[in-house]
């Protein structure tokens, strides 16, 4: 897979050879996203991924995404978004409708990377669960721990996370650095680890569905 | 001029009031707790430094944190600071014998663990003269039916941050309808994925979108059904 550049806080565009579709993606995502494409030998598929840091502050999705369909309003013949609703609670639907294009089904990536029923089951079992990718998990320090200025307050560790029982690394891949990582996370947060192999999960079908539509 | 080059004791009372509330914004918890003693030596009343320095600048920092200016630690520090002077005025405000406001019983819905927002909810309506009950995290209807019974409150107060989880408040307000005492409370619902159109939806009394808001609600319907009570009787 090429080298990929900082999808934490930059928005990147991967033109594909002959753009003709185009997957607007959660940088967080990104990624597996790419992964996806370049297995099925996809060429017209381009993707632009806003910044994966988007996924600490769900309020400014629906706006960028907004922003960017408008951008690129009848540059593509189609437009997928990778993005589930993401904690915008709908916000991102309304954006969707107007625009009239479709996103992945489910509440967040760990829905559609577990299985959207697998993950509800799982949230039901514990809910004092804090989830990661392998994105959250390679980020972990800069969205979590410097992101809420724990590095800095530590005293805010339990206000912020004094709830929460267990970190459960829902890994895409396996990458043993990314899965110390994890355990050093549920480790930071003082949580019990389990470490679960879901590859794409839904992104797949997903994916499938749009291209061959 | 740097905080730290401020002498507090040296500021008249509006000057000290402002750094307060500059204080309460940065998170500078020794410096609120130095503020509301000096407020309190120089005899203001505990309320009138809970309202005037306290409540008024967490208000403050309540609609940036809602104008997406300050975040989740902003706001923690900020509610820490806070806090500390609380320590301080709850014994005494005790001792004034004030009259309550009306209670509350709040809690985040089941299935839910987030209580960051419920916290400083529940913070800011002890601020304007609530008795807070507070249930804590993922409570079942059981946990909210037993409480209402326990403490017959004026307000029910839900909280959710998940969109898994915010559709359980309907099932709790269902609840109160089926046993016939939906309308022995208040219900105000909150979160961050909650909207104004989601509080009606879910039959709830109002939605509010921010603790300063919460607070200036529940005071405001608590008030409307007195007067409503009281025109009845």
């Amino acid at each position: 897979m090429q080298q990929l550049p900082q999808l934490l806080d930059e928005e990147h565009t991967f033109e594909a050879e002959r753009p003709e579709v185009l997957v607007l993606a959660c940088g967080a995502i990104a990624r597996e996203v790419l992964a996806v494409i370049e297995l099925n030998g996809w060429t017209h598929v381009t993707v632009r991924c806003l910044p994966g840091k988007l996924h600490s502050t769900p309020v400014k999705i629906a706006p960028a995404v907004d922003a960017k369909l408008r951008e690129l309003a009848g540059k593509y013949e189609r437009v997928f978004v990778a993005y589930a609703d993401c904690g915008t609670a709908g916000e991102l639907d309304k954006v969707l409708d107007a625009h009239g294009v479709e996103r992945l089904a489910g509440a967040h990536c760990y829905g559609f990377f577990a299985g959207n029923d697998a993950w509800q089951a799982m949230h039901d079992d514990e809910p004092a669960t804090f989830y990661l990718t392998d994105f959250l998990a390679r980020h972990f320090d800069s969205l979590v721990v410097k992101g809420l200025k724990l590095d800095r307050h530590p005293e805010l560790k339990p206000l912020i996370f004094g709830n929460y029982k267990r970190l459960v690394y829902l890994a895409q891949t396996d990458d043993p650095a990314l899965a110390e990582r994890a355990r050093k996370a549920a480790d930071y947060l003082g949580v019990a680890f389990e470490q679960r192999r879901t590859g794409y999960g839904e992104l797949v079908p997903s994916l499938q569905r749009f291209v061959d539509a | 001029m740097s905080t730290d080059e401020v002498d507090l004791g040296s500021l008249p009372d509006d000057e000290l009031v402002a750094q307060m509330h500059d204080d309460l914004y940065d998170g500078l918890a020794d410096e609120i707790l130095e503020g509301t003693n000096i407020l309190l030596e120089r005899d203001w009343s505990p309320d009138k430094v809970l309202n005037e320095a306290l409540v008024e600048g967490m208000r403050i920092v309540g609609i940036d944190f809602r104008d997406g200016i300050l975040f989740v630690p902003e706001v923690l520090l900020a509610a820490n600071a806070m806090k500390g002077g609380m320590t301080i005025l709850r014994p005494l405000l005790a001792e004034t014998g004030a009259e309550r406001m009306g209670t509350v019983v709040i809690g985040t819905v089941k299935g839910d663990i987030h209580d960051i927002g419920k916290n400083l909810v529940g913070m800011m309506l002890e601020g304007a003269g609530f008795e807070v009950i507070d249930l804590g995290i993922n409570n079942p209807v059981e946990a909210y039916l037993e409480a209402l019974e326990e403490h017959k409150p004026d307000i029910l107060g839900m909280s959710a941050l998940l969109t898994t989880t915010m559709p359980y408040m309907k099932v709790v307000i269902n609840a109160l309808e089926e046993k016939g005492i939906r309308d022995d409370q208040i219900v105000l619902v909150g979160g961050a994925p909650l909207n104004e159109e989601f509080g009606k939806a879910v039959g709830a009394d109002a939605y509010c979108r921010d603790a300063a808001v919460a607070s200036e609600t529940a005071q405001a319907l608590v008030l409307a059904r007195r007067a409503a009570a009281a025109a009845a009787s």
